[in-house]
């Protein structure tokens, strides 16, 4: 098995004559935490498209897990293993939690018709297994929020919303999470919640590489082990935090200096 | 199913299944008396009567007794309606009229239930919903006139026709998002009507004649004798009306109620999501689609069988929207509010002759501020429990 779970070669994406991402590298090791960051328009959910199958790349190739992904379908991307949140959360509301993490679970629910019409008491022991999976996972986060399992998610706030979105990725068990600006809309203890709640999912489970979008320099800061800083479609730096923090090309990005 | 400790809700004390049947002894009396009733004073009277009793259930509790009643009991409750609908049927023997209006709302619900199927739960807006009715009744027309086929795989071959026409339209409203299918429903429901107008095989403007329904020797058409007493011929259609609306009833609850309406659910609500989590949009839409056309063409085939008559009249545009009223009133994806809201736009014209010649009026003006004021409708829709008596340990 190889150390690189994921890896862009020269990817890039043009929209009609707008070059949204150019000439991208970059690899993510297993176990990783990565932060993508970069100011307004610089690419970052573009590459996260790219990698999910929602867009097809103009040029370039996605490897991962040993495996070329290049435009490959939603699903199929999905189902070898890279679950992602929206940057605007993109819950069911009227759903319940319950059902909303069971979207993400699709890929192992029986949606056969015959099975779902009469054989409900096969699908009653497939709802069980799953309920109790998903509490487990739920409980992890909050206890309290495990207990409202079948209460409709608009009812919750934000960062009970992220956490639910968080679990919905990640019941799927996957190997790679894409976290699109976890933070956005939430408070500043609340963020500070989050971080500890990702920094315990993947202590929770081994090996999980996440990849983060975030505009909060405090949440890069004590998440991620490598950064990679896009501008206008280009990588302009990577490295440590301290890294990229110190490099004048980034500042110059974020601050509009010559 | 929830955490929260369940309030006491019993109502004067008794117990939940007691409440519920005397509950559907009292309606199944009351739409008895309601289908009888032949001056516009009694009905009027009969309707604030429904309406304040209704204000009332939520005054006293007596709705929450009636949920948990559904939820507990939900195998006895059913058949306690199917029970009580049967008996209303044999209470109203002989008399021709109302059968027939018992009919065509049993009719008007199943196809309901499968516009729910569509809307409701997949989000498809169906403006159709006549046409596909009248595809079933035409399919009707042709193979009793012309086949040797029995009746009853008639009925099964109205549905299969609907389907596969609604097949053909459905090539192009996968490949867009959002409400593309309404454009090309509704441009199917003019051309249909026009269709049948212009086409002299299907009898023109005049329309055609639909044999009866005939099965293991029964004909629909004759009268059965219970006790030596001589019932009207439409006791056959009320009775198989009656168990196709709850077969219908029976087939959208339990998609409703399973992983495949999480995903028709999750399609409505947000498709680029969906299919970033591996749901295959297409054939959740495909489906739903085809699952509620089969229903409307069964339920037009046997429609077509016990009017006997049909023309193009009766499957215009302005029908497919009384439907979609149908739904909107009742509430999207609620079974029960939509078997409520097609007694509403079915019955409430037939005895009201003065609501008669408005209703197009009026029930547009109902959905408009039904939208504006409880877009939920009469009977919201609840949270999806898959087997309403689990609770899980907590």
């Amino acid at each position: 098995m190889s150390e690189v779970l994921l890896e862009f070669k020269n990817l890039g994406k043009n929209f009609g004559g707008v070059r949204a991402l150019d000439g991208f590298d970059m690899q993510v090791k297993r176990g990783e935490i990565i932060g993508l960051i970069g100011p307004n328009g610089s690419g970052k959910t573009t590459s996260f498209n790219l990698m999910t199958g929602i867009y097809a790349p103009s040029q370039g190739e996605v490897h991962f897990d040993g495996a070329d992904i290049t435009g490959m379908s939603a699903r199929k991307v999905y189902e070898a293993g890279i679950a992602r949140t929206f940057q605007r959360s993109r819950l069911c509301l009227p759903l319940s939690i319950f059902d909303n993490i069971m979207i993400g679970n699709h890929a192992r629910l029986n949606t056969g018709l015959w099975f779902n019409l009469f054989q409900r008491r096969a699908l009653r022991g497939q709802v069980e297994e799953f309920y109790t999976q998903a509490r487990d996972l739920v409980a992890g986060f909050s206890e309290d929020l495990a207990g409202r399992m079948f209460d409709p998610v608009g009812s919750l706030p934000m960062i009970e919303r992220r956490r639910i979105e968080i679990c919905r990725a990640l019941i799927s068990k996957p190997k790679l999470l894409l976290l699109d600006e976890p933070s956005a809309g939430m408070t500043h203890d609340e963020t500070a919640q989050m971080m500890d709640d990702i920094l315990a999912v993947r202590d929770r489970m081994g090996g999980l590489s996440i990849i983060i979008i975030e505009h909060e320099m405090g949440v890069i800061e004590r998440l991620c082990d490598q950064c990679v800083v896009l501008s206008y479609g280009r990588k302009i730096s990577e490295g440590s935090y301290a890294h990229i923090a110190a490099d004048p090309e980034v500042q110059s990005a974020y601050l509009g200096m010559d | 199913m929830q955490n929260k400790t369940i309030p006491d809700t019993r109502w004067m004390g008794l117990p939940h299944l007691a409440v519920g049947l005397i509950v559907i002894a009292a309606i199944a009396l009351f739409g008895w008396q309601f289908l009888l009733a032949d001056s516009e004073i009694a009905v009027l009277g009969m309707v604030a009567l429904a309406a304040m009793a209704a204000f009332g259930v939520g005054k006293t509790g007596l709705n929450k007794s009636m949920s948990a009643a559904m939820r507990n009991h939900g195998r006895s409750m059913n058949i306690a309606i199917l029970l009580a609908l049967v008996c209303v049927i044999f209470l109203l023997g002989g008399e021709h009229f109302p059968l027939l209006m018992l009919t065509t709302t049993l009719l008007y619900m199943t196809v309901a239930f499968g516009l729910n199927a569509q809307f409701g739960l997949t989000g498809m807006v169906n403006f159709a919903g006549a046409s596909f009715f009248g595809v079933g009744a035409y399919t009707a027309a042709v193979l009793t006139n012309h086949s040797a086929l029995p009746p009853i795989l008639i009925l099964v071959a109205g549905g299969v026709f609907s389907a596969l026409i609604g097949c053909l339209l459905i090539v192009p409203v996968v490949r867009t998002a959002g409400h593309y299918s309404a454009v090309v429903t509704i441009a199917f429901s003019v051309m249909f009507k026009t269709f049948l107008e212009v086409n002299d095989v299907l009898g023109g403007p005049q329309g055609l004649m639909v044999g009866p329904m005939k099965t293991f020797g029964w004909d629909f058409n004759s009268s059965p004798l219970l006790m030596g007493m001589e019932l009207s011929f439409y006791v056959n259609y009320a009775l198989l009306g009656a168990g196709l609306a709850a077969l219908a009833f029976m087939f959208v609850q339990r998609l409703e109620r399973s992983w495949i309406g999480l995903t028709l659910d999750s399609v409505r609500l947000d498709e680029t999501a969906s299919a970033c989590f591996g749901l295959n949009v297409v054939r959740a839409k495909v489906l739903a689609f085809t699952f509620g056309n089969i229903l409307i063409g069964i339920a037009g085939a046997l429609y077509g069988m016990m009017i006997s008559f049909i023309a193009p009249n009766s499957f215009s545009f302005s029908d497919s929207l009384l439907m979609v009223a149908i739904v909107l009133l009742g509430g999207l994806g609620s079974l029960w509010g939509t078997a409520l809201a097609a007694v509403i736009v079915v019955l409430l014209p037939e005895k009201l002759q003065i609501l008669q010649e408005y209703r197009f009026l009026l029930f547009s003006v109902v959905v408009i501020l039904m939208l504006l004021f409880r877009p939920e409708g009469l009977m919201p829709r609840k949270v999806r429990s898959y087997f309403p008596n689990w609770r899980p340990e907590q």
